[in-house]
């Protein structure tokens, strides 16, 4: 780590394996209202990454657009993160994910909208605007369940507590935004009644291609029919 | 240069005719998408328009009615540049275009001031009610929140600030 073509690649991929695992919540949703708004996040999340991965094909320069880049890499070639490719268990851990990823993307494109490349700067300043609102969202029901019944509640406090050792790879290549992150984010859990979790454990990798296996079963469903009928428009 | 069929509307007025595909009320002039019109020397049109979401899937039918709306005014030639910087903002949308809004049922945006939207309260579009609450920061497309009035019962859209 990390040239420009890296950074690039690790924010478009964080953003679109986002994208997949919320949009595999429509129709899965505790409530309509829900499956339209993590519909809606996928959507900004999936927006980002094409500007992203259309800016690594052309800054790579070997041809590669923003298709072949998110159909046809293999997932050794994916530089997201794990927290964003871990299978949703509950809707309590999606929303714990979405909590800790938001808060990080609002705080990485803020320092990116100040930042010396320009088109980067222009992609995350539409970015962090759409942030704050997946943010909001994802406060609002950290709160909810955390601040519930006693089932939700316990229920939450175990998708924080599973979720937790993965955020700590957020800030591999900027450590210094845990700081502001951690400041946000206890805000949230005390709202909650939610107990931060001690940090210990620390799973990394995968800016670096190695993943868990569960990025290999999403990247399968995802990239099925672009491989199986390459080019295919409809 | 081919001749251009002899007409007052110039190409601005071609495109900022063009509706909006998810505010059908609203033109993309209304709406701010529109940036600028401009004739190169060779005749050819170009088009910088800026998306309101960078996810928002009307672009790609905006641009399509763009060249559509260009051909039949007699500029077959159009280049549509896609530019991100300065990021769009709802404080674009015209004075026109909110009451079109208003109008059409779907409540305006609050004006955003400063990093942090303000909140204040929304008013019914159809009764004018400022008791309403919101049901959802996400509504029908991703410009929208879903938002119900209490005192006459019907659930509407607004335009939310960003």
């Amino acid at each position: 780590m990390s040239t420009h073509l890296d950074r690039l690649l690790a924010l478009g991929d964080d953003a679109l394996v986002a994208a997949q695992r919320l949009g595999q919540w429509c129709t899965r949703s505790p409530e309509m209202e829900e499956d339209v708004a993590l519909a809606n996040i996928a959507l900004d999340q999936l927006g980002a990454a094409r500007l992203l991965l259309s800016y690594a094909g052309e800054l790579e320069g070997a041809g590669r657009d923003e298709d072949a880049l998110a159909y046809l890499r293999s997932d050794r070639e994916f530089r997201n993160v794990l927290l964003v490719e871990l299978a949703d268990r509950d809707f309590a851990v999606m929303i714990a994910k979405l909590l800790f990823l938001a808060a990080y993307q609002r705080l990485r494109y803020q320092r990116l909208a100040a930042g010396e490349d320009a088109r980067l700067a222009a992609i995350a300043a539409k970015a962090v605007k759409e942030s704050a609102y997946h943010l909001d969202h994802a406060a609002m029901w950290t709160a909810r369940l955390g601040d519930g019944t006693d089932v939700s509640h316990e229920r939450m406090q175990a998708a924080v507590d599973e979720v937790w050792p993965y955020t700590h790879e957020l800030f591999e290549d900027e450590p210094d935004l845990r700081l502001p992150w951690l400041s946000t984010v206890e805000d949230v859990l005390a709202g909650a009644t939610v107990r931060r979790p001690a940090d210990g454990w620390a799973p990394g990798g995968g800016r670096d291609g190695r993943h868990t296996e569960q990025l290999s079963y999403l990247l399968a469903e995802m990239q099925v029919l672009h491989r199986a009928h390459p080019g295919a428009r409809w | 240069m081919t001749a251009r069929p002899h007409t007052a509307t110039t190409p601005r007025d071609v495109v900022a005719a063009v509706v909006d595909p998810e505010l059908q009320v609203l033109s993309i002039e209304d709406l701010g998408v529109l940036r600028a019109v401009e004739m190169d020397g060779a005749g050819r049109i170009i088009v910088t328009i800026t998306p309101t979401y960078s996810g928002c899937p009307a672009m790609e039918m905006i641009r399509a009615d763009i060249r559509t709306a260009l051909a039949g005014a007699g500029y077959p030639e159009v280049e549509i540049v896609t530019a991100l910087a300065p990021a769009w903002s709802t404080d674009w949308i015209s004075e026109s275009g909110r009451t079109k809004l208003s109008s059409a049922g779907i409540a305006p945006p609050g004006r955003v001031a400063g990093p942090v939207p303000l909140t204040l309260s929304v008013k019914c579009p159809r009764c004018g009610s400022l008791d309403t609450e919101r049901l959802s920061e996400f509504g029908s497309t991703a410009c929208k929140a879903l938002w119900r009035c209490r005192s006459c019962h019907e659930p509407f859209d607004q335009v939310k600030p960003l």
